[in-house]
């Protein structure tokens, strides 16, 4: 966790960036300022001028009044430009650092995505900067105005009046003690309102959300009692949060009366005895009153807003301060093309150092080998995919490519000889075209067309309603699963790369289908070093090697004939199928 | 959406006195100014000029009266709208969740569980918080800015004239730069809606994206919306920043009006300079009020959309067709008569003239390729939806005609999702069956082939958290296929539910099913051939039509669908 000075520091990088800006804010809040205190002396002069039982001086009024026109005018102007300026800077200041945040996660390592909730990585980048934004305009609108106004404020009473100033300045404390007794209370209230919404939104969230489920087992009943009582508990929350919350207007309100009620009586009576302190005075100490109030009842909600627009920074700051993936080699080794022999020289590897997987495995694969990983469910047979594509790198030994430690080369230059087809489908809220040839940019329609073709995709793609330019929605949209896979195996067969890897490629395309496209994934793999994943045994039995995995480590190689003679975890598993 | 208000039905006397103590306070507000210029009149020129204390130090008193009475007043009015605007919500809630327990599946899938959590959740919240707003505000603010006016009419016609025209033109401004903007905070709402889809779908691509290379292209493109997005913000930015200016300008030329005529009115003797001051006063109140005001009315707005969209969940009516009770024919005991089903209006029917029938204790399989209307089919078995033309009869009755919660009962389903819901392993095994003891958990658990595992986790206490995340997919499936079997059902239906499962585990819970079922009939539905031979009787799907019905072997010779199907998944091993 960073800690909350470091945090500044880190805004300040990004605000700092804007600093003539910044600047220039300072200057326009400052003769906004000035002019908004300024306004009520000139109403109070003029209405001097005013004298009961005729004699009114018009021209000195006339004069004032304009003088209050202008004033009034180049305030409003300032305050425009002012608010203008915060604006520009708060959304300049969140767009650098969304983007910062953004590239950043194309750099952060696949165990950091793997181990973080993406519900939670998504707030924090979106969520939280938008947050951050909301705290930082509320503080520059309102702390450094609310502060010069106070200041200001103070400085014209007791130049008006010392006595007035000393009632004011002794009364205000009353109103930020109440406010912060009921902020205090009210946040304990809050949070307990937070997490019985929490449980209520939970309890909606599975039982609405799963409400067929809800239906076919009949539980309707106990439902319906146990969320009355949830929600009976959230209705004595809730009562007690939203009341107390609505203390602070009325109470502050009341103590701002009790301040305007003391500049009444003090200046009344000032004005009785010193002939000099006039109602026009007294009229611009009572507006006085009511201006300095405001900004101090408004101060510390500002406060409590920073101090969450902080936290919500600190939270994307710990993005940005999070390690990067090691860096590419400076100068990388990157053959144009390889042929896609793969050795494993006596890799280890593990995700945490207590619980090692992989053991010194070692394997030469020669190039256009077909091989198949095996194993019962979550036996780690992704994590040899991790290793070959590099999304995670082995903790000892080293995996080769045509001779070249893949280390050497860059990520880039590796994963270009790569086509992957993973079982969760991925599709780009994009159009079917552009997802398509993903892979391959500068593909034409034709050939789109082609691999499209290839996989019997053609016909449902044409059936969209705009057929290859159709945008799917966001993870494809209303496209099933198997279309989709459809669609993820289009995109390789069109890109064409020395080796692929093929996890569960084809689980969710009905095996009709399946048979149809046999052919054209034969053309696929042949001459093609390909690893596969499959369920299928009638896949795996055609493979040149096969690699039995369990518990994360690789038990048994050898071929399909091999590995049936031999009688061992393999063989169980295959004859179980025809049990 | 006038139907809502029976909602408030227990808290009628904090809604109309709620207001109406606001009301008061607001009243009370309005004093302040006359009791200020009564101070300069008649107390700092009162004694022919030289002051009067007494009066003075009594008129204070009148003000701190004023804001003690003003203070007890609005604390009432907090509590009343508070307690009925709560109270409101939770006794909607209520009658929302049940409505939706009511609906069927029918329903569910024209609104989407999506929907139906946002009206319970997002949408009632903002409910509730404008009932509240309006509670508080809606008499307290525009009381304000015509009673200030109404009192300045009070003190001088002439001089109040200059209300008439600054409010409408305050208001113009107010409510004109709220509208303005409105639509255009949305867009921006959009905005960051698309920033927020570009980082989770590059979340959950990081593989796809990394393997093909596309990190700086994201980066551009999230760019240039993140370009879009900032200067959208700019725009409307530009606008409301607009609001307090302009306010601001036509409140103080307004009061310098004021002051000028009033200077006009007191030289002719009209008025004295104190009243002066208390108009000043007022204008100076009726900004803020106004600004709550627009406020107010967008909270209502909103309110407002979220209530009907609210009100028409609570409209919808059942679509379940209630048929009178029948006499039982003599006939096997599932029988599908000419049964067809077509979701929604206008669409393709997903099942055509489907007739078959299956005897107690049969096993039946049900298989064919994606989308040919396995799982509508043993939706219709166990009533989740009606049938659109044809019979679904078990025991010789149509199941429109069966008492629905009797009927739940006695089917058993494995949905093709296995969810499990927060709560212990025993808390989800007892939806099957309440009242089901520890033997009868323990028994389907080993039939499901979960016993092991089970046990290993530390038994039939261990937690289960939200959808059941610290589970294994093939765990959760064997969970639910136990939780079905707890209910010891007369028709068990496993949809597709042993997907996540190997080969071995598969093969196992198979041959379990088979000897432990209780007599059962069961209904298996599959892609794969290999879980559903062994069934007494097969039914091959293609397209919602029933393209042929027979034993494993008998299909072998005469469904085509049905060898390509298994030659897809066969034929090369059988070669070997």
């Amino acid at each position: 966790m960073t800690t909350n000075k470091s945090v500044l520091r880190a805004v300040w990088r990004y605000v700092g960036a804007y600093r003539p800006l910044l600047l220039l804010s300072v200057v326009f809040a400052a003769c906004s300022v000035a002019g908004t205190l300024y306004v009520p002396i000139l109403i109070g002069r003029a209405i001097d001028c005013i004298i009961d039982g005729g004699g009114t001086d018009f021209s000195a009024l006339w004069r004032l009044l304009l003088i209050g026109g202008a004033v009034v005018l180049g305030v409003a102007l300032c305050q425009w430009l002012m608010r203008v300026i915060h604006n520009r800077i708060t959304f300049y200041v969140v767009r650098d650092l969304r983007a910062a945040a953004f590239s950043k996660l194309q750099r952060l390592p696949l165990s950091y995505i793997d181990t973080h909730s993406h519900g939670d990585t998504v707030s924090r980048m979106i969520t939280d900067v938008d947050q951050f934004a909301d705290g930082l305009l509320m503080g520059f609108t309102q702390l450094f105005t609310g502060v010069l106004t106070i200041l200001g404020t103070l400085a014209f009473l007791i130049y008006l009046s010392p006595w007035i100033a000393l009632i004011v300045v002794a009364v205000t404390p009353l109103s930020l003690f109440a406010a912060r007794f009921i902020s205090t209370r009210t946040f304990r209230l809050f949070r307990r309102q937070t997490e019985v919404r929490g449980e209520e939104t939970a309890f909606i969230n599975e039982m609405v959300g799963n409400l067929r489920v809800v239906k076919a087992f009949g539980h309707e009943e106990q439902n319906r009692v146990a969320y009355a009582a949830l929600s009976e508990k959230l209705r004595v929350c809730s009562l007690k949060a939203i009341f107390f919350s609505s203390l602070t207007n009325p109470v502050t309100r009341f103590v701002n009366s009790v301040v305007y009620a003391g500049v009444a009586l003090v200046g009344a009576l000032t004005a009785m005895v010193n002939p000099l302190f006039t109602v026009g005075l007294f009229s611009s100490c009572l507006a006085y009153a009511n201006q300095y109030t405001k900004p101090f009842n408004e101060i510390s909600g500002v406060l409590t807003e920073l101090t969450g627009a902080v936290a919500a920074a600190g939270r994307v700051i710990d993005i940005l301060d999070s390690p990067e993936e090691t860096p590419d080699p400076e100068k990388p080794e990157d053959p144009e093309w390889v042929e896609g022999a793969v050795s494993f020289r006596d890799v280890s590897f593990s995700y945490v150092p207590e619980k090692p997987l992989i053991r010194h495995f070692s394997q030469e694969v020669t190039a256009g080998k077909r091989i198949a990983l095996v194993g019962p469910t979550g036996c780690g047979k992704t994590t040899l995919i991790n290793l070959l594509m590099r999304f995670y790198d082995v903790n000892e030994g080293a995996i080769a490519v045509d001779g070249i430690d893949t280390r050497r080369m860059s990520r880039h230059g590796l994963r270009a000889h790569y086509g992957m087809v993973l079982q969760e489908t991925w599709l780009k809220n994009a159009t079917v075209f552009e997802n398509i040839a993903m892979g391959k940019p500068d593909a034409t329609r034709e050939q789109v067309e082609e691999a499209a073709r290839a996989v019997h995709a053609h016909s449902f793609i044409k059936r969209l309603p705009q057929g290859y330019d159709t945008v799917l929605g966001e993870d494809g949209g209303s496209l099933s699963q198997g279309q989709k896979q459809l669609l993820c195996i289009a995109r390789v067969m069109l890109a064409l790369p020395p080796m692929l890897i093929l996890d569960e490629a084809t689980s969710s395309i009905d095996t009709r289908t399946e048979l149809k496209i046999q052919d054209a994934f034969a053309r696929l793999m042949k001459g093609r070093t390909s690893f596969i994943v499959a369920h299928r045994l009638s896949t795996i039995r055609e493979a040149d090697l096969i690699l039995v995995m369990r518990d994360g480590d690789i038990i048994e190689r050898g071929t399909h004939e091999q590995l049936l003679a031999a009688g061992g975890f393999y063989a169980n598993l295959y004859n179980s199928q025809f049990a | 959406m006038k139907k809502l208000l029976a909602y408030f039905r227990g808290y009628r006397k904090e809604v109309v006195l709620g207001p109406l103590f606001k009301m008061f306070e607001a009243l009370l507000e309005l004093f302040v100014p006359l009791v200020v210029a009564a101070i300069i009149a008649d107390g700092i020129g009162g004694d022919g000029g030289a002051g009067d204390r007494g009066y003075v130090i009594g008129m204070v008193g009148v003000l701190v009266l004023l804001g003690i009475v003003g203070l007890a007043a609005s604390l009432t009015a907090q509590y009343f709208a508070a307690k009925a605007a709560v109270g409101f919500s939770t006794s909607l809630k209520n009658a929302l969740f049940g409505k939706l327990q009511s609906l069927g599946y029918a329903e569910y899938d024209r609104l989407g569980s999506a929907t139906m959590i946002a009206r319970m959740t997002g949408d009632m919240n903002q409910l509730q918080t404008g009932v509240n707003m309006t509670l508080r505000l809606f008499l307290r603010s525009p009381f304000v800015v015509f009673g200030a006016m109404i009192m300045a009419f009070t003190i001088d016609v002439r001089s109040a004239l200059v209300f008439v025209a600054v409010i409408p033109v305050l208001s113009v401004v107010v409510f004109g730069i709220m509208l303005l903007t409105m639509p255009l905070y949305n867009r921006t709402r959009r905005g960051l809606d698309r920033l927020l889809g570009m980082t989770r779908e590059n979340l959950t691509g990081v593989r796809v994206i990394r393997a093909f290379r596309k990190e700086e292209d994201e980066i551009e493109s999230f760019d240039r919306a993140n370009q879009t997005f900032t200067a959208q913000q700019k725009f409307v930015g530009k606008i409301s920043a607009l609001m307090n200016p302009l306010t601001y300008v036509i409140v103080n030329l307004g009061i310098f009006v004021l002051v000028y005529t009033g200077a006009w009115r007191v030289e002719g003797g009209f008025l004295e300079q104190a009243k002066v001051v208390a108009l000043y006063n007022y204008m100076s109140q009726i900004l803020v009020e106004l600004i709550k005001l627009a406020d107010l009315i967008i909270t209502m707005t909103k309110a407002a959309a979220c209530g009907r969209r609210i009100a028409g969940v609570l409209e919808l009516q059942p679509s379940a067709v209630k048929l009178p009770a029948q006499e039982s024919r003599p006939e096997p005991f599932v029988v599908f008569d000419h049964v067809s089903m077509t979701y929604g209006e206008g669409g393709a029917p997903s099942l055509s003239d489907i007739t078959f029938h299956a005897e107690r204790g049969e096993t039946i399989g049900v298989i064919g390729g994606t989308g040919t209307g396995k799982t509508t089919l043993v939706h219709l078995l166990a009533h989740l939806y009606d049938a659109s033309e044809g019979q679904v009869r078990v025991g010789g009755c149509d199941v429109r005609s069966l008492d629905p919660v009797q009927y739940t009962k006695r089917v058993g389903i494995v949905p093709q999702k296995a969810v499990l819901f927060t709560g212990s392993i025993r808390d989800n095994l007892l939806w099957g069956n309440p009242d089901a003891d520890d033997d009868t958990l323990w028994r389907a658990l080993k039939v499901a082939q979960a016993a092991q595992f089970v046990r290993d986790k530390g038994g039939l206490d261990v937690p289960v958290i939200e959808g059941g995340k610290n589970f294994s997919g093939g765990q959760r499936q064997r969970l639910t296929i136990a939780r079905a079997l707890v209910r010891h059902p007369e028709i068990l239906i496993l949809d597709d539910s042993s997907s996540a499962l190997d080969y071995a585990t598969d093969a196992a819970l198979r041959r379990a099913l088979r000897e432990d079922t209780d007599g059962a009939t069961v209904f298996l539905v599959s892609q794969r051939t290999a879980s559903i031979m062994h069934a007494d009787r097969i039914l091959v799907l293609e397209d919602g039509i029933l393209s042929a019905v027979g034993t494993h072997e008998e299909l072998l010779q005469t469904s085509e669908v049905y060898r390509e199907i298994y030659d897809s998944q066969y034929r090369k091993e059988g070669e070997a």
